[in-house]
């Protein structure tokens, strides 16, 4: 526990700074290089990579401070989370002096690269294969439904490279560089209309043997760990708002970075229901005074309510570390719940013109955009079967399903 | 509280009825496989003129209900049941539910014999496009909602005022429409081409069927039947019920997907079907899928003994389209992320049982509707 002394003068200090510093006639890479060097700009951070080792409540009164001097912070949103989430915890110093700094800047882009055409749910059971050659490594295979690939510059990659190991333990993560000859990306088009997600062809793609995250075939804990941090923060990591504005350049320069980190993510919000609008469709269509409405109102409201209060006791008790781990599961069934009941309320609310779609539609079609997008949330990130496949196998200890796939990976049966 | 005869009645289809859906179902799965549905939806107008004529000509499946003096064949509501749910169950894009269905008993149930003679038999016979306007706010029917005013005018009436939601509005030969006159409800008869209708189509979620919004401005209208008796609640239940088949065929046809796709795709070693998680949900849908048809099978029973169809009615079109939505998000969990793609056809059911949800009624608005005509 911060205690609340610590926090005013860290806040003081955070004032200070920026006071000196922050300047919106500077470009947006020069402030960036700034928050690199002093830590503000990624407080929780190790000190000797870019960050103060501040704990949650330092960042978030940090983050207000920003906020409050409409100060841009550094570019952490979407899968850069997630990148530089693993690699704090299972990069070497390299890799995290080369990959974390430009991730801050908002220089390179990322994206993950799990889920393959044969293995979704079934993550280990990828057959995309990494085979060495020389000091490097060749990619061959196939992924699939990886958001934001047409934006990347770097991946988060999942590759076999021992066949006659079980499959847990053929397993090696790399960081693959998107930009090169071998990587092919193909927008996929959704039920929703929009083209979020891709497929991505590896033909003779090269990575090197320093692009090699964690030990050789022990990949499966390293993926396992940028899953953690998936889960755990699925409805918050994705988007980031274009909340600063003012006078100065690099306001305009973080409104375009913020477009092109958005825009394969402008569903989203959509997705996990909006729960915000709920109250204001239902008093302006009447629907307030329909008491059948009115339960499935306050219904969901609860929900929501009660599952934002369980993130908050969750991180506390990260911090305090009398967590099992795999909690996030929980969260991200709540997250499936949530938006669910979300899309039935909207519907009640909305009557018959839930039949319309498009800008005419209610709320310039944000209303239908929710009914197409909400059963993306029980399948993304891991479907719910599996988030409850884990809440019952490793918090509450059930026994476990007969396995038909620990044998040799090259002689288990898929598709 | 008696819900009326019809349910109580042991129910099986015939065999010519079972003869009947497979020389429907057959054709349906020749002509509406979905790259035809995707092509169609795509169009303004929304159907293949060719099939519309075969599916009318050949199989007579427009007039199924119209009596043979009207130039139907003269088959009651269970064997329309059995079109409409085999129509479900292709996804078949055409004006059959705007222009046989609803305006198709409108006129049945609400015109004047010389009407009916006049009127039917292009319905019947698929050589007209007709359309039955009636929701102005809510979906679901009700006396209280229909505020589009009908004056009397030299020998006809004049109408005035906004339709919304009109199944087939835009592609309608002929109209009909319900409007109220100092004497109450009535049903009034519109040609296309009259002056002061403007048809625009309204963008729908669910592209395989195109709706319309429809203004009146001083439209010369004619009336059906007698000024201030619109059948109204006859007619929502014969067409509720033919409705709700429609959509256990849709259901049915997602649960067909969902098992394929979990006895076909394999994680961990083993087909996902053969993990409860999912197998148990097979199993409830089943139920689920089950229960629903038997209202809507019993409720097209009921209408076709003649009884009151209210109570059956809406359960019918509560319990199928809760069935069929339910069935869709099913079928795009258990299909994993390709059933959010645009490619995989999940979504196009989806998006049918998604707005069948909401039309004409939603199952709130029934399950209240059939309380209100037990007495309860
Ligand atoms: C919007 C969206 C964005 C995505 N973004 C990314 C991304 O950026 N990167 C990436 O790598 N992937 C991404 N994914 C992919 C996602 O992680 C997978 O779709 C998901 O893990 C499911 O895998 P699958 O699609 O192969 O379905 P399958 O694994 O084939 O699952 C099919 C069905 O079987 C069930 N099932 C499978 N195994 C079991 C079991 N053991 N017990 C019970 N039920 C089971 C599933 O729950 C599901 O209902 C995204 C998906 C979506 C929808």
């Amino acid at each position: 526990m911060i205690m609340d002394t610590d926090l005013q003068s860290l806040r003081q200090e955070v004032k200070a700074w920026l006071a000196d510093n922050w300047d919106p006639q500077r470009s947006l890479m020069d402030w960036r290089i700034k928050l690199v060097e002093s830590g503000w700009g990624a407080p929780d951070w190790p000190e000797e990579f870019y960050g103060k080792n501040l704990p949650p409540a330092a960042v978030n009164a940090i983050a207000e401070e920003f906020a409050a001097a409409g100060a841009v912070g550094s570019a952490q949103s979407g899968v850069r989370f997630l990148a530089s989430a693993t690699l704090l915890e299972h990069g070497n110093d390299d890799q995290k002096r080369t990959y974390l700094r430009r991730i801050l800047t908002g220089e390179d882009a990322w994206c993950q690269l799990f889920s393959e055409p044969g293995s979704g749910s079934d993550l280990a059971g990828a057959t995309t294969r990494a085979d060495r050659k020389g000091d490097h490594w060749i990619i061959n295979g196939q992924k699939v439904w990886n958001t934001s690939a047409h934006h990347a510059d770097y991946g988060l990659l999942v590759a076999r490279t021992d066949w006659d190991q079980p499959k847990h333990k053929g397993l090696t993560y790399f960081i693959i560089d998107m930009r090169q000859p071998g990587v092919e990306v193909r927008q996929l088009k959704q039920m929703n209309g929009h083209a979020s997600f891709n497929e991505v062809f590896f033909t003779d793609a090269k990575v090197t043997d320093d692009q090699l995250v964690g030990t050789l075939n022990d990949g499966w804990q390293v993926a396992v760990t940028t899953l953690a941090y998936e889960r755990r923060s699925f409805a918050r990591i994705r988007t980031v708002t274009a909340d600063r504005h003012g006078d100065g350049p690099i306001y305009a320069e973080y409104a375009k970075e913020v477009e092109i980190a958005n825009e394969p993510y402008t569903w989203y919000p959509q997705r996990a229901g909006r729960v915000d609008l709920v109250v204001e469709r239902a008093q302006e269509t009447g629907a307030i005074d329909d008491p059948a409405i009115r339960q499935e109102i306050a219904k969901l409201l609860t929900l929501n309510q009660s599952a934002q209060w369980y993130g908050a006791r969750l991180r506390e008790a990260q911090k305090a570390g009398t967590t099992r781990g795999p909690e996030g599961s929980i969260s991200k069934i709540a997250a499936s719940n949530i938006a669910r009941l979300a899309s039935d309320v909207h519907t009640s609310i909305t009557d018959i013109d839930a039949m319309l779609t498009g800008p005419q539609s209610p709320r310039d079609g944000i209303i239908a955009e929710i009914l197409v997008s909400v059963p993306a949330v029980s399948i993304a990130g891991g479907t719910d079967e599996i988030q409850r496949n884990i809440i019952s196998e490793r918090l509450l200890d059930m026994p476990k399903e007969p396995r038909f796939d620990t044998g040799p990976f090259k002689d288990v049966k898929r598709n | 509280m008696m819900i009326g005869r019809g349910t109580l009645m042991e129910f099986a289809f015939t065999a010519e009825q079972e003869q009947f859906r497979e020389i429907v179902g057959r054709f349906l799965t020749d002509k509406s496989p979905t790259t035809a549905v995707r092509r169609l939806m795509d169009t303004e107008e929304g159907y293949e003129r060719q099939v519309w004529q075969q599916l009318c000509g050949e199989l007579g499946l427009a007039g199924l209900h119209i009596p043979e003096a009207y130039g139907g064949s003269g088959f009651g509501p269970v064997e329309l049941g059995v079109a409409m749910e085999e129509q479900g169950r292709a996804l078949l894009c055409a004006p059959y539910l705007g222009s046989a269905v609803m305006a198709g008993y409108a006129i049945l149930l609400g015109a004047s014999e010389d009407q009916k003679q006049k009127l039917l038999p292009p319905i019947a016979t698929g050589s007209k496009i007709a359309s039955l306007a009636v929701t102005e706010r809510s979906g679901f029917w009700s006396e209280t909602d229909v505020n589009l005013a009908a004056t009397p005018e030299g020998g006809g009436y004049r109408l005035s005022g906004q339709k919304r939601f009109v199944l087939n509005g835009g592609e309608a030969d002929l109209m009909v429409v319900v409007g109220r006159t100092a004497a109450g409800l009535s049903l009034f008869a519109v040609e296309s081409g009259a002056d002061g209708v403007s048809a625009s189509p309204a963008p729908a979620m669910d592209p395989t069927r195109k709706i319309a919004d429809v203004i009146f401005d001083n439209v010369p209208a004619v009336l059906l039947g007698e000024e201030g008796k619109a059948p109204l609640e006859d007619i929502y239940n014969a067409v509720l019920i033919a409705f709700a088949n429609e959509m256990i065929g849709g259901a049915q046809a997602l649960l067909t997907s969902a098992i394929d796709y979990a006895k076909l795709r394999v994680q961990f070693g083993r087909a996902i079907g053969s993990f409860q998680a999912i197998k148990h949900r097979c199993a409830d849908l089943l139920v689920q899928v089950e229960l629903a048809k038997s209202t809507a099978y019993q409720a097209a029973q009921t209408l076709a003994a003649g009884e009151d169809a209210t109570v059956a009615a809406s359960m019918a079109k509560a319990a199928a389209s809760e069935c069929y939505l339910h069935a869709a998000k099913e079928c795009i969990q258990f299909h994993g992320g390709i059933g959010f793609t645009w490619e995989n056809d999940t979504h196009l059911w989806f998006k049918r049982a998604k707005s069948s949800e909401v039309f004409l009624g939603t199952p709130k608005q029934h399950r209240e509707r059939l309380l209100a005509a037990m007495g309860v």
